[in-house]
């Protein structure tokens, strides 16, 4: 097994900066999720780590080592490409072995270990298939046993379950994290979906502008993002401009009380679906455009909410809806402030 | 199928019974006797071994170009490629002369030679042909097999190296094999190219250099042996369908790659790349121009200086000149033979082409190879089998002005299927079905959807047909009358004089043959069919 390690690396592509000084840890044994939209340089960032690409500057550390003029295929570390990249010339058990091969591990023994990583997958006996015959998420499958067959001390996923469609997904990701967890093997894994940043990491990184700009638990992460955009990022909809006055923050749904021993100027404001509670009497009115479903719990988009006494038009906030809802319909609203929290715009 | 039956099939008929007969009687006598024959074993060996040695030296120099244009993104790809396909597209006569003027005395290799104190002259020489070779199938190579890199995922190679590859082994187990099928396809299309090659080895071998297409030629015209020419043919045809089924081999794996990739797999070079693709484009540049250059500056240079001397003795015909008409009209003649050869071909190779396509893909096997036989079937044999088949009741066509466009159209029906079936293929049977879900007949769907999405493959099958027919040399010359010569036969017969003028004129009409060809093959580029004859 081995750690991760990014000092200060940069990269460009032209004129155009992609990574400008990333510094990251990610402890032996330990799942990171890289989370980022597309063009933050997430993937560049993978493809240095493995050694596909060279940093401009800044080094690559693995086990404390430093690997950054080290080539690909010197390294050993397991990469899972978005396309998977399985050998269209050779079959599943070619595929597998591959890496094993290079190793110089030859006849039954080689057989053995691709046999073990077939199982491990959940797909033995898959040797002798031709992976144009396999369905998205066996090719993924395969893929990974691939990447984990040499037994490497680092395994890196580029977008792993792109491309496969939603209830696959969700499948997989629970029996990617507990594969992992069980290997006890050291994970970065790329993506822009929030849901699998959280269910595949034990930490996240959110990436933005070539920069780390927030690095936690998927709780801390996606409940106190540090900024707007990282808000946004995780999917967080309910955010407000305001500034900081004496006691709270000013917002164009009035002053909402807040610690801001820190703060100053301009911030904005999360307010959690949870933190907007239905109340007859509140002080914050609005119209319900849509109720959705999310996991099961029906959530209100309820446009223009405003102050009662005030403007007609106003932001509009995914509520937890309550039951006989309907569209169409206005509803009175106010503000829970113990659960909202301040982010730099 | 009857133009194939009547122009193909009774002239290689006959040239079977030729060989095989005697006195009306099967007899095979001949057969041995011309097979255990030390001349005969000897030009076989040199026709083997010199397509072999072509074959792989045009691999080894065309693959960076493949390289090149199936992994790198520099300015000016597009016109690298397409100006790759011009040797291919040019007559073998004119690349003959081309590296005549090359590999003479007063050529650029004997200059360079004569700077480290060397008398080199490569004319009538092994080397010659092959340099000829490569220079006229490189295009089969780079293009082909850069189109096959394009398509390979190039993040199996980063897989392979993430799984402890160095960059030679992931080349090797991952690159290669998936690039396996075009280039043993396209290095097939070559040996049979270089193996029936007639028009270079005429011009550039000599006595000792000679392939079996020459011996038919020779024996043919100056020993009058017909049936040692006709078992010559069939040795031929039987080491050209060994050819051919090996392409059918190497065709069927074709395409079982998951991931496509396509022009985003381009990046620029890095580091040594560099200068790998500089090097690449910098002898590619010289492999092109230094032959087509060479050929266009000596039709100028004339012993009083440069000038167009060369050009206006063209128009007259000198006493005891052995052309027996003025070239000029060589060059009437080669554009009439061309629009009927090249209308001709059209008409067939469209009809097979829409019959291939009914049989649909799977049931094509045996069908499509036997369109393609006259490829590799050879020039020459196809000349020789029309002037044995076709000169006594009920078809004594050997005065009739059809022959030549005839015996061109054969030759160019293989490019115009190649052409047209792969577009036919694409047209989307949607289409088809939603043109005749709104009430068009089958005749009314054929013409208000395919023709009009098949109009310019079409142009394009007809301007290539037109390039071949007006270069084609090795028919040709077996079946041109004396006083309606074609202007690759006018080139041949003032190169086999001797004297300054004949060459110098010899320059002049090829350069000319060569300026027909790119203006035709420029107008079918406009027209925008780029994969012409699916090389």
């Amino acid at each position: 097994m081995a750690s991760v390690e990014l000092e200060d690396v940069v990269k460009s592509f032209g004129r155009a900066p992609v990574l400008d000084g990333v510094d990251l840890v990610v402890d032996d044994g330990t799942t990171l999720s890289l989370l980022g939209p597309s063009g933050s340089g997430k993937s560049t960032l993978l493809r240095i780590i493995a050694g596909l690409e060279q940093p401009d500057r800044g080094r690559v550390r693995l086990s404390g080592a430093d690997v950054t003029g080290t080539p690909v295929h010197r390294r050993g570390v397991g990469v899972v490409f978005q396309d998977q990249a399985l050998f269209p010339h050779l079959d599943v058990g070619g595929n597998v072995g591959f890496g094993l091969r290079m190793a110089g591990v030859g006849g039954s023994e080689r057989r053995r270990r691709v046999a073990d990583a077939l199982e491990l997958v959940g797909l033995p006996g898959y040797e002798g298939r031709d992976p144009a015959t396999l369905s998205g998420g066996e090719a993924q499958r395969v893929a990974l046993a691939r990447a984990l067959a040499p037994e490497p001390g680092v395994v890196l996923l580029d977008e792993p379950l792109a491309a496969l469609d939603q209830l696959l997904r969700e499948r997989l990701l629970v029996e990617l994290r507990s594969l992992f967890d069980e290997l006890a093997v050291t994970v970065v894994a790329v993506t822009h979906d929030p849901t699998e940043a959280a269910a595949l990491g034990d930490r996240i990184a959110v990436l933005l502008d070539g920069r780390i700009a927030q690095t936690g638990t998927a709780g801390e992460v996606i409940a106190a993002p540090a900024s707007a955009s990282v808000a946004g990022l995780v999917g967080q909809r309910n955010v407000l401009d305001g500034w900081v006055v004496e006691g709270g923050v000013e917002t164009a749904l009035g002053l909402l009380r807040a610690d801001v021993r820190d703060r100053a100027g301009d911030v904005a404001v999360l307010v959690p679906p949870a933190a907007v509670v239905p109340d007859a009497g509140g002080l914050l009115r609005g119209t319900v455009r849509g109720l959705l479903y999310r996991s099961g719990t029906p959530v209100a988009v309820v446009a223009d909410v405003a102050l009662v006494d005030g403007s007609a038009t106003g932001p509009t906030l995914d509520v937890l809806a309550e039951p006989g809802w309907r569209v169409g319909e206005d509803v009175r609203l106010r503000i829970d402030e113990s659960a909202i929290h301040l982010m730099a715009r | 199928m009857a133009f194939l039956a009547v122009f193909f099939v009774v002239p290689a008929a006959t040239l079977v019974a030729t060989g095989l007969r005697e006195g009306g009687r099967w007899d095979l006598g001949t057969v041995g006797d011309v097979l255990t024959s030390t001349g005969t074993r000897r030009v076989a060996w040199f026709t083997l071994w010199q397509a072999v040695v072509s074959t792989a030296a045009t691999v080894v120099l065309a693959l960076p170009a493949a390289w090149l244009l199936g992994r790198v993104r520099f300015p000016g790809r597009r016109l690298f490629g397409a100006s790759l396909i011009v040797p291919f597209v040019l007559p073998t006569v004119v690349v003959g002369t081309a590296f005549l003027a090359v590999l003479g005395p007063d050529g650029p290799v004997a200059a360079v030679g004569r700077t480290v104190g060397l008398d080199v002259d490569l004319r009538r020489t092994a080397a010659a042909v092959i340099l000829a070779h490569v220079f006229f199938n490189y295009a089969v190579i780079a293009r082909t097999v850069g189109a096959a890199w394009l398509a390979v995922d190039p993040s199996t190679e980063a897989a392979a190296r993430t799984l402890g590859a160095g960059r030679w082994a992931a080349f090797r187990h991952v690159t290669l094999p998936q690039l396996a099928p075009a280039l043993a396809g396209s290095a097939s299309i070559v040996f049979l190219f270089t193996f029936t090659s007639f028009g270079v080895v005429k011009i550039l071998g000599g006595p000792r250099i000679a392939t079996i297409e020459v011996e038919i030629h020779r024996v043919t015209t100056q020993l009058l042996d017909l049936r040692t020419a006709a078992v010559l043919s069939l040795l031929q045809l039987a080491a050209v369908i060994a050819a051919l089924a090996l392409y059918r081999r190497a065709g069927v794996r074709r395409g079982t790659g998951r991931a496509r990739a396509g022009l985003g797999a381009l990046r620029p070079p890095t580091g040594a790349e560099r200068w790998a693709a500089a090097a690449t484009l910098v002898s590619a540049a010289l492999l092109l121009a230094v032959p087509i250059g060479t050929l266009v500056w000596r039709s100028f240079d004339t012993a009083g200086g440069p000038g167009l001397a060369y050009y206006r003795a063209l128009g007259s015909l000198r006493r005891g000149s052995v052309l027996f008409v003025p070239p000029w009209e060589a060059v009437r003649n080669s554009l009439a033979f061309g629009a009927a050869a090249a209308t001709a071909a059209l008409v067939v190779g469209g009809l097979a082409a829409v019959g291939l396509h009914r049989l649909g893909p799977r049931a094509r096997g045996v069908a499509d190879s036997s369109v393609m036989l006259p490829l590799g079937v050879s020039a020459v044999t196809v000349g020789f089998g029309f002037l044995i088949a076709l000169d006594e009741p009920p078809l004594d066509l050997r005065t009739s002005p059809i022959l030549i466009p005839a015996a061109q159209a054969v030759i160019a029906v293989p490019f115009v299927v190649r052409t047209l079936l792969p577009a036919i293929d694409a047209v989307p049977a949607r289409l088809r079905e939603a043109a005749g879900a709104l009430g068009a007949s089958p005749r009314r769907v054929w013409w208000e959807v395919d023709a009009p999405l098949l109009r310019r493959p079409a142009l394009g099958a007809f301007g290539f047909a037109y390039a071949i027919s007006l270069g084609e040399f090795g028919a040709t010359v077996f079946i041109a009358r004396a006083d309606a010569p074609t202007v690759p036969v006018v080139i041949f017969r003032a190169l086999s004089q001797p004297g300054a003028l004949n060459v110098g004129q010899a320059m002049a009409l090829s350069t000319i043959l060569l300026g027909l060809t790119a203006a035709v093959m420029l107008v079918v580029d406009r027209v925008g069919e780029a994969r012409v004859g699916g090389f």
